[in-house]
């Protein structure tokens, strides 16, 4: 079979480190919240509190979020709002355009950012011990975990599409960059739970579901990683990411890391001891860097390699 | 004899590149109008174009192809230096209009696709939509700019500022119909005078549902840095799969996750 090789003759957008750092970010926002909704519907309390430190990771990532957005807009950042407004004279109105990715992910961030935000004060209440099922009550706050996971699947994986809906070599070669980014979301987030465990000892408990769960979500990624790499190359456009090898040497190293959670998954019992959770710490947090670097590195890979 | 603008009508241009002579008129009358200060002059030994391409500051661009053979036969019919004034193609289908988040790109009265510099909020999208590498961003505003075929001037009966200080009128505006008439009677000519290779682009809708800019080449569309019919996606037709593929991952990994708890408890 002859493949065409696809042409471009088209302009960057210099999206450029801003941009970088909040797809980042989004996708550890987003993987962290949809781990401690799994969590906790695990209905084990000993993962409880591995959960509740998702919620507040997330929280964390996501306020990086809005404010690298609006940075990137460089000296129209006051303009920020009209992506949700549409300020055209004569015909102002709310703006929602389902074929822009850009402008559904804006919608879905802003929301994301409310359920984040309610969950991670449903997380203090509960740890503040006034309130055991927190301030939505365990049935609606369960609904809430859902309602904001599914748009943490979202928040996750639109960025890639975005990238995708273009006109630009490598990014629109190819259907896989959603799918990718969603799974490297995922590793990032039981990455930076398993990473956080060392200052909520209670934690660890989980450090093995997280290890698991982390290998799990490095198959996925590595298919996705294959498909990508396929779909470009037959497009005829493999060339402009060859230059960042480097970078995939760092992504397929991560990969390596998580994946060695299935052989040796950490092993710890639920007595919290201290010396016990310190040893199995070390080992998760060594992987747990690796593998955030590479998810740093595979949006770098990916964003540069079209600019 | 002028042409009567009349809003609710399609407009556009028609670029006969056999008679283009790269005098650049046309860029300079629209940084005129414009009031384009234009980039710093740069000698980029690249034939006579020292212009480079289409920016914030250079809304059409005479692109010079250097076509000339080692040994020269003959007068090389049209073909040995090809000459093209570039411009905004205020595509039907627009890319550019598709994934703007803001809605600060319109389609005007006249039906060309228009940047509202009051609400574009500098967010890039529609320059990495757009398959002509039209759409630049103007530091200073922080926005995105290109050819409003001159947006002002239809709206006072004037036509662009380009096409009236073309010498050759290798620029022709006026209505698309009538342009679209003018482009079949020349091609015709051209071919019944033995020159083959000369053929419309944008004509039709094979390129983005029709070029309301669209023109009259010398050469295949890709010696000109024109993506051919069969190259000419819309961003969105990557829209369909690249979800599919994130809601699919979005299944296995939310069951990858429930699989790896649900092990850890069964030990």
């Amino acid at each position: 079979m002859i493949y065409l090789a696809a042409e471009h003759f088209v302009r960057a957008p210099q999206w450029t480190w801003y941009i970088l750092f909040y797809f980042f970010f989004a996708g550890i926002a987003a993987g962290c919240y949809v781990l401690a909704t799994i969590l906790r519907f695990g209905r084990d309390p000993r993962d409880e509190p591995a959960t509740r430190l998702g919620f507040y990771i997330s929280l964390v990532a996501t306020l990086f979020c809005p404010i690298l957005l609006t940075a990137d807009l460089g000296v129209s950042w006051s303009r920020f709002w009209h992506m949700l407004v549409d300020v055209t004279p004569g015909d102002s109105s709310l703006n929602f355009k389902y074929g822009s990715p850009m402008s559904v992910g804006v919608w879905a961030l802003l929301f994301f950012g409310f359920f984040v935000a309610i969950s991670a004060l449903d997380t203090w209440a509960r740890d503040r011990g006034g309130r055991p099922g927190g301030i939505l009550g365990a049935g609606a706050g369960r609904v809430f975990n859902i309602a904001g996971a599914i748009l943490g699947l979202f928040i996750a994986s639109y960025t890639g599409v975005l990238l995708s809906v273009s006109n630009q070599p490598v990014w629109s070669d190819t259907w896989a960059l959603g799918g990718l980014f969603l799974a490297s979301g995922l590793s990032g987030g039981a990455a930076a739970i398993t990473l956080l465990v060392r200052y909520r000892a209670d934690a660890a408990f989980s450090l093995e579901r997280l290890r698991l769960a982390d290998a799990y979500f490095a198959i996925l990624e590595l298919a996705l990683l294959i498909a990508f790499f396929a779909t470009v190359a037959l497009a005829g456009t493999a060339d402009r990411i060859v230059p960042f090898f480097p970078l995939w040497i760092i992504v397929l190293i991560g990969i390596a890391a998580s994946m060695l959670g299935i052989r040796r998954p950490a092993r710890i019992q639920a007595s919290g001891q201290s010396a016990a959770v310190a040893t199995v710490t070390l080992e998760a947090t060594v992987v747990s860097i690796v593998v955030l670097v590479a998810v740093l590195a595979m949006r770098a890979a990916v964003i540069f390699s079209a600019q | 004899m002028a042409t009567t603008i009349t809003p609710g009508e399609s407009y556009g241009f028609f670029t006969d590149t056999s008679i283009c002579i790269g005098c650049k008129a046309c860029e300079v009358a629209c940084k005129e109008w414009n009031q384009l200060q234009g980039d710093s002059p740069q000698f980029l030994a690249d034939s006579y174009d020292n212009t480079g391409r289409l920016d914030a500051q250079n809304w059409r661009h005479v692109k010079f192809i250097d076509n000339v053979p080692e040994q020269t036969a003959n007068a090389g019919d049209g073909r040995a230096w090809l000459m093209m004034s570039d411009v905004c193609k205020h595509c039907k289908h627009a890319s550019c209009m598709d994934v703007c988040p803001t809605g600060a790109i319109i389609r005007t009265e006249f039906d060309t696709v228009f940047i509202q510099q009051d609400v574009c909020n500098g967010c890039r999208n529609c320059i990495a939509a757009c398959p002509y590498s039209v759409i630049a961003m103007n530091q200073s505003t922080g926005t995105a700019h290109k050819c409003t075929l001159c947006y002002d001037r239809l709206q006072g009966g004037l036509e662009p500022a380009c096409a009236k200080a073309c010498p050759t009128q290798s620029i022709k505006f006026g209505p698309l119909a009538e342009l679209q008439q003018a482009a079949d009677v020349r091609l015709a000519a051209l071919q019944a005078q033995g020159i083959s290779q000369a053929q419309l682009y944008g004509r039709d809708e094979a390129v983005y549902g029709g070029l309301n800019a669209f023109f009259l080449l010398m050469d295949k569309p890709e010696t000109y840095g024109l993506p051919s019919a069969s190259n000419a996606g819309l961003p969105s037709r990557n829209e369909l799969g690249a979800y599919l593929a994130a809601l699919v991952t979005s299944v296995l990994g939310v069951i990858a996750g429930i699989v790896a708890f649900r092990r850890r408890r069964e030990s």
